[in-house]
């Protein structure tokens, strides 16, 4: 009676399942996110997965990074022209650029200089209308040093926007392909200005992009639909589903029964499953990220590059490559990953030699030596375990006669701490790149300005620093390869850094989905992407 | 009657204000700085930092905070979300109905299971179902949210397994079914969308199952001690000695006085069920306050989870008062008692 109760019981269920998978709409693709978006306005916001659901799939920026590279290209500015000085950036628009028309905006005019001067001038000038709206902090705009960078912002004409700088910067170009600088429509915020709904406009997003936002149910569903006057023609797909699941494994099991079609970050352990799961195409590509171990190089005796070095030396990475990220990355030698531009790879790493390692510390008079390895509590994309991590670099070093304590704190704490230039010990953390700019690793990991902050090894050296601000200035691009590919043949002079590793990204798919690409920034972008009928 | 209710509205009062004073301090009291953790491995300037803070207030002394979010309270105002930017009380309620649909099918569920299994195990008592029902209520009621439900997901929801149900979500993202009401069953029952509302159904079955399993274990074995109990009152064996029919004796003497432990019970399951749907939301994916809750606690969005954690025990309380209410509608004895 029991057996035959629940095989009653599982038929409905399976009838109510199978009641799910009737509803065929027409080239519909689900993305099961990692998370719920902050926001709409990517500005607003640091987290990718809100990049994922506004910038990446519902705006346009000026220009912006090629598909599945780090290449820039046109978007909302068909060309651009620098000026000889390099302070003056005059971009030249698309005409003919349609906003979404949505069930709450209709767009009277298309995209003009108007626009750009809005999306810029909103995070910029405090006096802005909607400066303050939604919190009104503009974390990217901030760190990327725009404020000090950005003298003025001059409307043309119509279609012609000059941006006016401080200073030569030739980073610029790429930091106006991030989500930040997406372009919003000026005429959809005085529309919401007019009708006193100013908060509306950071939560239901109008933009020009390859799809337009249709609802978002809290921390379950985000829909969008294709755009269909997308300047650059309407995308493959009709529908795009955001389905927000949490749990990687959950996200697996979804991805098996076809309830969504791409997923982001797998669990590691689940990775060999897939590689042979029929249901699963198992995407991989080398991250734009490096992961690596700061030393203290204000606190003695890490202010000796020889200490630095003989460190590095007693270090196996090839083990950690093993044990940690179970093959899913490369070792590190360089503080930029291969795939970015101006990676040197006439560099030699400090290759594993522990005999070495201790002579080189006998030479630089340290002998008893005790410090701390400071291992991160989370999982991040350039180091799956750093507990692991730091046990295998303590085992190695203790094979040199250093003797060396973990220690951890919890996440917001532990980015706190690590960065006082009296922290004792070295820490383990990483980094992921922003705009395929070599500047956005060198200047922001390893530049005087980030002591105290963002350089976490605390380290300023004069023959480094000036290479790279050179770098920054100069718009000759030759120029810039030679002076970062000398950059890094002293940084490994130096030593600042035990470089560990560059992690491979993973992204399962359903065999079904057609030209999906790895986006070399961790993000997901699915104009271009298309079913299988 | 009035006595009785002023003097359960006049105890919520200073519990009220331990809730306050516990949510307040208890994210303040985690390690973490809500700034350095917006700001990642980029990391802000000392000024930018302080600036953030001041933004948000956390550069006053805490009393003066603590106030503060009183005297929000008292305006119906419990601050703005650090991360969505959006007041924590529409936050809150936008995500309500979800929790509700299943902690609603849950508590259901575990009733219609857990009482007559446990009316059944007390008149066998000794029987082997006895015996088995109550191995089955230990196990329920010892099984750990997070593994259970992710056990019913690849054995129901696996193509590889039976692939009976959906894994997780409310509604399959094939159908695009318009916020009316907030639960799922009943705005997909009202959209256009055929086949709708088997679909959030069928996105039910196993969330129900795992959040309703400690509540159907409690219940069944609550049910059968407190009938043991009354089954063994003199006016039972007098009932069956004037020759009552066993149903007559069972359903309607017995159980009635043994329905006030169960609905006591049932009243305190509904804080164990929103502490449940915390770990079964976060499983299923489910759009409700408990995965809120958690997300706002990792990113120490300090407004979210004080206010959150003050709604909740507000609603626990409420219920526990409505519970109080109920027993004197059940048993008038109780009623002229504390009158």
């Amino acid at each position: 009676m029991i057996k035959r109760g629940l095989l009653a019981t599982a038929a409905v269920a399976g009838m109510l399942a199978m009641g799910s998978f009737s509803a065929a709409e027409a080239k519909t693709l689900v993305f099961c996110s990692e998370g719920s978006p902050e926001g709409f306005t990517p500005a607003l916001y640091t987290a990718g997965t809100t990049f994922d659901a506004s910038s990446r799939q519902v705006f346009n920026r000026l220009v912006e990074f090629e598909r599945g590279s780090t290449t820039i290209v046109p978007a909302l500015a068909e060309g651009f022209e620098v000026s000889e000085d390099g302070t003056e950036y005059t971009f030249n628009l698309r005409k003919g650029v349609k906003f979404h028309t949505t069930k709450f905006f209709t767009p009277t005019r298309d995209f003009n200089a108007d626009d750009v001067i809005f999306s810029f001038e909103r995070q910029r000038n405090a006096d802005h209308p909607y400066n303050k709206i939604s919190g009104g902090n503009y974390e990217y705009f901030n760190g990327m040093s725009m404020p000090d960078l950005i003298k003025d912002i001059v409307k043309v004409d119509d279609y012609t926007v000059k941006f006016i700088l401080n200073r030569p910067e030739a980073p610029f170009i790429a930091n106006m392909g991030m989500d930040f600088a997406s372009i919003h429509s000026a005429e959809y915020a005085d529309a919401m200005a007019a009708a006193g709904t100013l908060d509306d406009f950071d939560q239901k997003p109008v933009g020009t992009g390859p799809f337009q936002f249709e609802d978002y149910q809290k921390d379950s569903q985000i829909r969008y639909k294709a755009h269909p006057d997308y300047w650059s023609g309407k995308a493959p797909l009709d529908k795009l589903v955001f389905s927000i699941t949490p749990d990687a494994s959950v996200r697996y099991q979804k991805l098996k029964a076809g309830e969504c079609h791409v997923m982001p970050y797998p669990n590691p352990a689940d990775l060999e499953a897939m590689a042979s799961d029929s249901d699963v195409n198992l995407m991989q590509q080398e991250g734009l990220n490096v992961g690596y171990l700061a030393y203290n190089a204000l606190m003695p005796p890490f202010d000796n590059p020889k200490v630095r070095k003989a460190l590095n030396m007693a270090v196996n990475k090839e083990a950690i490559i093993d044990a940690v990220f179970q093959g899913a990355g490369k070792v590190a030698k360089n503080p930029i990953p291969p795939t970015i531009w101006s990676y040197n790879d006439a560099t030699v790493d400090d290759g594993y030699d522990p005999e070495a390692a201790k002579a080189l510390l006998a030479e630089a008079g340290v002998s008893g030596l005790t410090t701390k390895i400071w291992a991160m509590p989370v999982q991040r994309p350039y180091n799956p375990n750093a507990r692991r991590m730091a046990e295998l670099i303590q085992a190695d070093w203790a094979n040199v006669g250093v003797t060396a304590e973990i220690v951890s704190y919890e996440w917001g704490e532990y980015l706190k701490r690590s960065k006082d230039k009296d922290r004792d010990g070295a820490v383990l953390l990483g980094w992921t790149g922003d705009n395929g700019d070599p500047d956005n690793f060198l200047a922001v990991l390893l530049g005087c300005d980030g002591v105290g902050g963002s350089n976490r090894a605390q380290w300023c050296h004069k023959p480094f620093e000036d290479l790279i601000q050179k770098a920054k200035t100069t718009s000759d691009f030759d120029e810039r390869i030679r002076l970062y590919e000398e950059a890094q043949i002293v940084f490994k002079e130096q030593a600042p850094w035990a470089t560990i590793a560059h992690s491979v990204v993973f992204k399962p798919i359903r065999p079904e989905v057609v030209d999906f690409r790895i986006d070399p920034f961790g993000g997901h972008v699915f104009y271009g992407v298309d079913l299988k009928e | 009657m009035i006595r009785f209710i002023l003097t359960k509205l006049g105890l919520l009062i200073p519990t009220f204000l331990g809730v306050t004073l516990v949510a307040f301090s208890f994210i303040r009291m985690l390690p973490g700085d809500p700034v350095e953790l917006l700001a990642g491995e980029r990391s802000v300037s000392p000024e930018r930092h302080a600036e953030l803070m001041a933004a948000l207030g956390f550069d006053k002394p805490l009393w003066e905070q603590y106030f503060s979010f009183l005297v929000g309270i008292l305006h119906g105002d419990l601050g703005t979300s650090f991360s969505s930017k959006q007041p924590v009380l529409e936050e809150f309620f936008v995500r309500f109905p979800a929790t509700i649909e299943l902690a609603t099918c849950a508590i259901i569920f575990a009733a219609l299971i857990g009482l007559p299994a446990g009316i059944v195990a007390a008149v066998k008592r000794g029987s082997a179902f006895d015996h088995t029902l109550m191995g089955i209520s230990l196990t329920g009621y010892s099984m750990p949210i997070f593994w259970w439900g992710l056990l019913l997901i690849i054995l129901f929801s696996s193509p590889d397994m039976l692939g009976l149900t959906p894994v997780s979500g409310r509604i399959s993202a094939l159908f695009w079914v318009d916020t009316e009401t907030g639960f799922m069953l009943i705005d997909s029952l009202l959209s256009d969308e055929k086949g709708a509302f088997r679909s959030a159904a069928a996105h039910l079955v196993l969330p129900t199952i795992v959040l309703g399993t400690i509540p159907m274990a409690i219940i069944a074995r609550q049910t059968r001690s407190a009938m043991l109990e009354i089954l063994g009152e003199d006016y039972v064996r007098t009932a069956k000695a004037k020759g009552l029919s066993p149903f007559r004796i069972v359903g309607i003497h017995a159980l009635r006085n043994a329905l006030i432990t169960v609905i006591t019970v049932i009243g305190l399951q509904v804080g164990v069920l929103l502490a449940g749907a915390i770990l079964t939301e976060t499983i299923f994916s489910w759009p409700g306050i408990g995965k809120w809750m958690i997300d706002s606690i990792s990113r120490r969005d300090y407004f979210a989870v004080q206010g959150g954690i003050v709604l909740i025990a507000s609603i626990v309380m409420l219920v526990n008062l409505l519970v109080d209410f109920m027993y004197g509608l059940i048993n008038p004895r109780i009623l002229h008692r504390r009158s």
